[in-house]
């Protein structure tokens, strides 16, 4: 068959080509409208002519075979793709404006700008881990906004599907990538571990703080490898009032082995959208860079850079999940605040890398405005964090693991139902209240948060002898709704 | 259209017989079979006469060296394989013994090859075991008109090969039910995974389902009566190892 021409005013598969919008090293992109799609769209051809770089063929391939798998708000839609065999192409989505590359001029930019931002990368990038994707080339020109905020992740060609072959494996002796966001392990030859993304991430939040790259821009393979046994010098020596808890979560990001970094991408997103809540280590606080005896253990220690087994995708995250426990402070919870707290605790047991948000509802009057301050003077909202840390201190958990938050609403399932949906929580853990009385005025809450929750719901009861305790009070004993 | 293909069923009725209808129910509309039809199982008749209709009904099937051992002895086979195949040779009829020993050892349909162990000579049996093996099976087939993907057995392992435009190789251990597209620009081996005798620790029945319109290729576990093809082996006097092993996919 003809090769078809790719012109302006040309036709392919039903799609009208326009104008040429970009001509990269590895891909040309065309405006192409499609009847019957309302969203603008561009086609990506890959260059592939002779004496072309063969990484632009291979890298195109792992586009045709992930674009089209990818769903959300996240990534761009894909409409189309063609094969080799006639004419290769992928129909993607247009998002309109610019990536984030046109902010390089304004670096460094203010400290709560970037939390943002890297909030939005992260939640993105949570996203596109859940898909079994990693995405290898996170950097300024991969990442674009939405109107309506969300960031989006373009650019899949160095890409690695848990559940598909990975085309790049054995095609090029060096890392292929962009080598100032490359995490250490990519040297070594590792493609299927998730936090190399919260690695790149790190260096672009360090970048866009501090206007400098933290490994620099060296292209070399010795350069690069640096990195495998040399920190990067903290934040806080180039910039004094680099706030703690930021240089804390990017030179965690920016740790050498994966294991140090957070252990998923939804973590990373949930320390940047509570700053104050970022539990402050030594890194926090640096200003030097590691001392050369420790920079020289691990040149030389071989252990160290050895290759990993093969590792799940999936299966790592599901061993880093945030778990929310809903806590009523309420007198009378004892019983069933005690039963939450075994709950969690078999959960935190079995899942070392999970971190527990404790979260309390202050519930505020439909009409009366509210005073932050009880008759006796004591400020509620406090009262009630430490209530919650009171409530978790049995669990004994690292404080990296663990934090508390106190909501205020009206509507108690509301607000837990949005706190989890904002802060990707993969597993709510609500008890199921008893009391009658008060069912019947304000509705079940853990029932509505178990019907309307996007995740996993574990609705947590006394234990029979309990209940019949309360029962003996002379109240009447009620059938027990799906609460 | 939809095929299913089907390797080393090697005589477990319980294991053809849950792959034909998880295929069936996946909306086959053809069938190959790439050989090792008996050997091992308990039920080789069943299995002989199941894939005899299937190809009188239009399904493809290769030869497979079990199949081969029926009529030519083979020297090279392990005891309890020797074993089984002497016990099969004195159930079968006539005319199926005939039908096996008559099958062709590959088959091309369209831009595919069907074999039973691999393409660079497939009378010699050999295994599969890597990105080197797989490479010396895709570059046999440059002689033969276009053969864009080439699908074999014999190994009991599930895998996929590619060798891009640069013969560069990629391997790959597939997960069940994620199509997989065989791209265009770019030669694959589909190794297909046991009917009847899982050795990838996994006991589940292996098939695959390819897609010839959108090119996907999606690797199949189908879980089955284990305890009665493992019974049915020692209630026939067949070494036992044979029905252990079945147990634990080994």
């Amino acid at each position: 068959m003809a090769k078809p021409s790719i012109e302006p005013g040309a036709e392919l598969d039903g799609f009208a080509i326009g104008e040429r919008v970009h001509q990269g090293g590895m891909a040309t992109l065309w405006s192409v409208t499609h009847p019957g799609i309302n969203v603008p769209l561009l086609m990506k051809i890959p260059r592939i002519a002779e004496g072309e770089d063969p990484a632009a063929i291979v890298s195109f391939e792992m586009e045709q075979m992930i674009v089209p798998r990818l769903a959300g708000p996240h990534v761009p839609l894909c409409f189309g793709s063609g094969d080799f065999d006639r004419q290769p192409y992928v129909v993607i989505e247009r998002i309109p404006g610019k990536t984030l590359y046109d902010r390089l001029g304004d670096l460094p930019i203010p400290y709560e700008e970037a939390r943002v931002i890297a909030g939005k990368i992260a939640t993105a990038l949570a996203d596109l881990h859940r898909q079994n994707v990693i995405h290898h080339d996170i950097k300024p020109s991969s990442i674009m906004f939405r109107d309506s905020g969300e960031a989006v992740l373009i650019d899949f060609g160095l890409s690695h599907h848990n559940q598909l072959p990975d085309l790049l494996q054995e095609e090029f002796r060096l890392p292929y990538g962009t080598a100032p966001y490359m995490a250490p392990e990519r040297l070594l030859g590792v493609r299927d571990d998730p936090r190399s993304d919260l690695f790149s991430l790190g260096v672009l939040l360090y970048f866009f703080t501090t206007g400098v790259r933290p490994f620099g821009e060296s292209e070399t393979l010795r350069g690069m490898k640096r990195r495998l046994w040399r920190d990067p010098y903290p934040p806080r020596q180039l910039r004094p009032d680099y706030p703690p808890w930021l240089q804390e979560i990017v030179l965690r990001c920016l740790e050498i082995e994966p294991v140090w970094r957070h252990p998923t991408a939804s973590q990373l997103a949930f320390a940047l959208a509570h700053p104050d809540q970022v539990k402050l280590t030594a890194r926090s606080e640096r200003l030097q860079r590691d001392p050369i005896t420790t920079v020289w253990r691990r040149r030389f220690n071989r252990g160290l850079t050895l290759p990993k087994p093969k590792s799940d995708v999936a299966a790592q995250l599901a061993s880093g999940p945030i778990v929310a426990v809903a806590i009523d402070t309420e007198e009378g919870s004892g019983p069933l605040n005690e039963c939450l707290r075994v709950t969690a605790e078999q959960l935190l047991a079995t899942l070392p890398s999970a971190r527990l948000a404790c979260i309390n509802v202050l519930k505020l009057g439909r009409i009366t405005i509210d005073r932050t301050l009880d008759e006796e003077g004591n400020n509620k909202h406090i009262d009630r964090l430490v209530a919650l840390r009171h409530w978790a201190s049995p669990l004994k958990l690292d404080e990296s693991r663990l934090t508390v938050h106190v909501l205020e609403a009206i509507d108690p399932a509301s607000a837990i139902l949005e706190f989890t949906g904002v802060n990707q929580v993969d597993h709510i853990v609500i008890g199921a209240r008893q009391n009658s009385m008060m069912r019947m005025f304000l509705g079940s809450v853990s029932a509505k948060v178990a019907t309307e929750a996007a995740c996993t719901v574990t609705v947590v009861r006394p234990p029979r002898s309990a209940m019949a305790l309360v029962r003996q009070d002379g109240r009447k004993p009620k059938a027990i709704e799906a609460s | 259209m939809r095929l299913a293909v089907f390797a080393d069923i090697h005589a477990n009725r319980q294991a053809f017989s849950a792959c034909l209808a998880a295929a069936r129910a996946r909306g086959a509309e053809r069938i190959i079979c790439l050989g090792d039809i008996v050997g091992y199982g308990a039920d080789p008749e069943w299995a002989v006469e199941t894939v005899m209709d299937l190809v009188h009904d239009g399904a493809i099937a290769v030869r497979g060296n079990h199949d081969n051992a029926i009529g030519t002895p083979s020297e090279t086979m392990n005891g309890a394989a020797q074993a089984a195949i002497e016990w099969t040779r004195g159930r079968l009829s006539a005319p199926q013994r005939r039908f096996l020993a008559e099958l062709p050892l590959t088959q091309q349909e369209d831009d595919r090859l069907y074999v039973h162990s691999e393409a660079s000579n497939p009378a010699r049996w050999r295994y599969v075991e890597g990105t080197s093996d797989a490479a010396r099976s895709i570059e046999a087939t440059d002689a033969q008109p276009h053969v864009h993907v080439t699908f074999c057995g014999h190994i009991h392992q599930p895998a996929l090969y590619s060798m891009s435009s640069a013969a560069k190789m990629t391997s790959f251990v597939p997960t069940s039910d994620v199509p997989v597209q065989l791209l265009g620009g770019r030669r694959w081996l589909a190794v297909i995974g046991s009917v009847g005798q899982p050795r990838d620790g996994n006991p589940a029945a292996a098939f695959a389902m390819l897609d010839t319109a959108t090119r996907e290729i999606t690797y199949c576990r189908v879980p089955y009566d284990v305890e009665t093809a493992a019974d049915r082996i020692r209630a026939n006097g067949l070494p036992r190892w044979l029905a252990d092993r079945l147990l634990e996919g080994r």
